[in-house]
């Protein structure tokens, strides 16, 4: 079988190769030309995001505060009735002590420096420590919304005063304060330690932390065991039939349902016929583990797959029981694997907002919750519900509480990265 | 090939079957009895295999002599690994194999209900082609069959286990000061001893092993016949090979399978110095396969 016709490569004329060389080089770099400008347009998008929210969020990360001195005189506080006793009255007090020697109307603007809540922050300081009574109580008080923006430069004095938002004396008032070298801007740990409030200066987040924790340990309560029990039996047990066939192009839809349709799912099921509390964090883990569980069991029958056939023949050829096989060593050797996958499923349901606006986790609520079946906010229905609000000190908490946001989903997805480094195997 | 025929007097092969270089329709193994071999305790009779509809092993009869070496040769696809894997029933976790006919040992059916399968392969043993120590330690890879058959009362019996087994494996100089490292970082040729000693552990009667030798370098290679050789002593070793100088070197009976049939089974010497079967005769010149 001796074809004359044959042209090797090293025939061609030496142009031609030349030519082809150059035009296949060409087509190299212009790959690689591709891959890199994807590259740069992605990274460029995300940082302008990034950039977007720190610029926009990180004055929410200092709060202003105002360092106000409170007589707690007996004739206004009860030592027998804190509770009762009158508060108001205390800050009215504090505020003459913030102005000294000035008239009764600069007092009455200044009054409004202080945050709305001020009173049950000294009525909480003294309940702490009764033996206050009698005595005097420094207390660094937050700044309320307007005062905040000002001090923080936000609100512009410059501006026209029927175009900001305090007038002229409501600056001068301030500044009276300022002078006497009563205000601070320290580290606004009330984002993470307070809940939920009206007053964007008070307002926290850690409602909706506690409300998230709480949502994704009922997830991965429920999806972790359900998805690993369910890939196991599918990958090392099921027959191959038109049955599991149609499980697994089933689970495989699964994954791509919209999660708003989840939402409908929990709000028909868990709350009108099972009858489960609204805004609970319980609901919300159980429909956020409907989204995970797919999820789940998909990269459980990954990493079960890539469990190399020689293990199994080595175990099977000892004389270990199909039982023993899995649970000695398929198992052990694709739990980095499911772990990864794990902790990337809860970061993606972390993330997840229509589902729990639909079992109504978007409330208005002030205290963290104290259990899984008590009414609560998550991380994403927080930005939500801040996002919608009015108040300028809200518009940067909602930047920094995306941040927060983030901050937890880099966290969760850098653990899954260094698992999969620290425990994958190599054979 | 006719030089191949004239070797060697006939003195071993009294003549049950005249050597046929013609193909009956109807398949006929040529079958040259073994002198002095000790006793068959393995028999198999009438062995088909069938992966789905397609027919991988056609009607394979062998009697495996206890304490000796058999080896399978053929060409690649002809049913080696299919057959080999009968033995001990490790085809039973491939979905669409179906294996007809008996093999027995010790007269129980390998096949029948009543057989525990983990107790077969508790006492049949297997080695495979790639080196496959789970990714424990040394020491772990050989304590697990004991352990999970019960076979030590303490801590120490399990220790004395693992020490006897590496030593009759050939291994235990090479790795007694790191038993606690993990197996997966020998070498190719210290990793298959480690599979032998993981599957002399149990306590075996028969050990059965896949080409052990085809990802090994020719040192390791030699290491590990020299091994089988040692261990011919203990255990029934049935070795499937591509090299026909291994299988000359290491074994004492051979069985030559084409297409799936056996074609021709006797003394390891007679086999290679006079094949009765034309096909036998091609393979071993270089012919076929
Ligand atoms: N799991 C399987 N499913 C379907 N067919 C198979 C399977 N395993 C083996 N076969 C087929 O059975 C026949 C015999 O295969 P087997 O592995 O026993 O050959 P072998 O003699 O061991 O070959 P080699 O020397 O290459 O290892 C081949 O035709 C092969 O295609
Ligand atoms: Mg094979």
């Amino acid at each position: 079988m001796t074809d004359t016709s044959a042209v090797s490569v090293s025939d061609r004329p030496a142009d031609v190769a030349a030519r082809l060389r150059k035009k296949r080089y060409a087509a190299d770099r212009r790959l690689r030309a591709y891959g890199i400008g994807a590259i740069t347009v992605a990274v460029g998008l995300l940082g302008i995001l990034i950039a977007t929210l720190v610029l926009g969020g990180y004055q929410a990360f200092t709060q202003t505060h105002v360092r106000v001195t409170f007589p707690i005189s007996t004739q206004n506080v009860d030592a027998d009735d804190l509770r009762g006793s009158n508060w108001r009255a205390v800050v009215t007090e504090g505020v003459e002590n913030l102005f000294p020697g000035q008239s009764e109307e600069v007092r009455g603007l200044g009054a409004r420096i202080l945050t709305n809540n001020t009173q049950f922050f000294v009525r909480d300081a003294v309940i702490a420590n009764p033996s206050l009574v009698g005595e005097t109580l420094v207390l660094e008080v937050p700044a309320s919304d307007p005062y905040d923006q000002l001090n923080k430069g936000v609100l512009d004095r410059d501006l026209p005063e029927n175009r900001r938002r305090l007038t002229d004396e409501q600056i001068a008032a301030y500044d009276i304060v300022e002078e006497q070298g009563l205000v601070s801007r320290p580290f606004n740990w009330a984002l993470f330690f307070n809940a939920d409030s009206r007053f964007p200066e008070i307002a926290g987040l850690s409602g909706a932390i506690v409300g998230s924790f709480y949502a994704l340990m009922i997830c991965f309560v429920i999806s972790f065991p359900v998805g690993i029990a369910a890939a196991i039996y599918l990958e090392e047990f099921a027959p191959r039939n038109r049955y599991t066939d149609i499980i697994e192009v089933n689970i495989n839809n699964l994954a791509a349902v919209p999660s708003i349709v989840f939402g409908l799912l929990g709000l028909a099921v868990f709350l009108q016929i099972f009858g489960l509390p609204r805004s609970a964090p319980l609901v919300g883990g159980m429909v956020l583990s409907l989204m995970t569980l797919p999820t789940i069991i998909i990269v459980t029958r990954n990493a079960l797959k890539s469990v190399p056939p020689s293990i199994r023949e080595a175990a099977l050829g000892m004389g270990a029981s199909k039982h023993q096989v899995i649970m000695h060593h398929v198992l052990p050797l694709a739990l980095p694997g499911i772990l990864t996958g794990t902790i990337i499923g809860l970061a993606q349901a972390l993330g997840e907002t229509a589902p729990l606006l639909l079992i109504g986790m978007n409330s208005f609520i002030t205290s963290p919750p104290g259990g899984v079946m008590e009414a609560s906010t998550a991380l994403p229905t927080q930005i939500f519900i801040w996002a919608d609000s009015p108040e300028r000190g809200f518009v940067a908490r909602t930047s920094a509480a995306i941040l927060v946001l983030l901050g937890f989903l880099i966290t969760m997805n850098a653990i899954a990265i260094f698992l999969r480094q620290r425990l994958e195997r190599t054979w | 090939m006719s030089t191949t025929l004239s070797a060697r007097g006939a003195t071993d092969m009294s003549g049950t079957s005249a050597p046929s270089t013609t193909q009956a329709p109807a398949h006929q193994t040529v079958r040259v009895p073994m002198v002095d071999a000790n006793l068959p305790r393995l028999k198999a009779k009438d062995v088909s295999v069938f992966y789905g509809d397609k027919q991988a092993l056609y009607d394979v009869s062998i009697d495996v002599p206890e304490k000796a070496v058999t080896s399978f040769i053929g060409p690649s696809g002809c049913g080696k690994s299919t057959f080999l894997r009968c033995i001990n029933r490790m085809n039973d976790t491939i979905e669409s194999c179906r294996v007809l006919g008996d093999i027995t040992l010790d007269d129980q059916n390998l096949y029948d209900s009543s057989l525990d399968v983990v107790e077969l392969r508790a006492r049949i043993g297997m080695v495979f082609q790639k080196p496959n120590p789970f990714p424990k330690s040394i020491f772990e890879n050989v304590a697990y069959g004991p352990k999970i058959h019960g076979l030590a009362r303490s801590k120490t019996d399990l220790e004395e286990i693992v020490e006897s087994s590496l030593k009759k494996a050939g291994l235990f100089n090479e790795v007694k000061d790191r038993l606690h490292s993990p197996g997966t970082g020998l070498s190719g040729g210290q990793q298959q001893r480690l599979c032998i000693a993981r599957a002399i552990a149990v306590g075996p009667e028969v050990i059965l092993m896949d080409e052990p030798c085809s990802a090994l370098d020719p040192i390791a290679t030699a290491i590990i016949e020299e091994l089988i050789d040692e261990l011919r002593e203990n255990y029934t070793i049935v070795i499937v090979t591509h090299s026909m100088q291994q299988a000359a070197r290491v074994s004492q009976k051979t069985a030559f399978f084409h297409l799936g049939k056996l074609i021709e089974e006797g003394p390891t010497e007679g086999i290679f110095t006079n094949p009765r079967d034309k096909k036998t005769q091609d393979y071993i010149t270089g012919r076929i396969g």
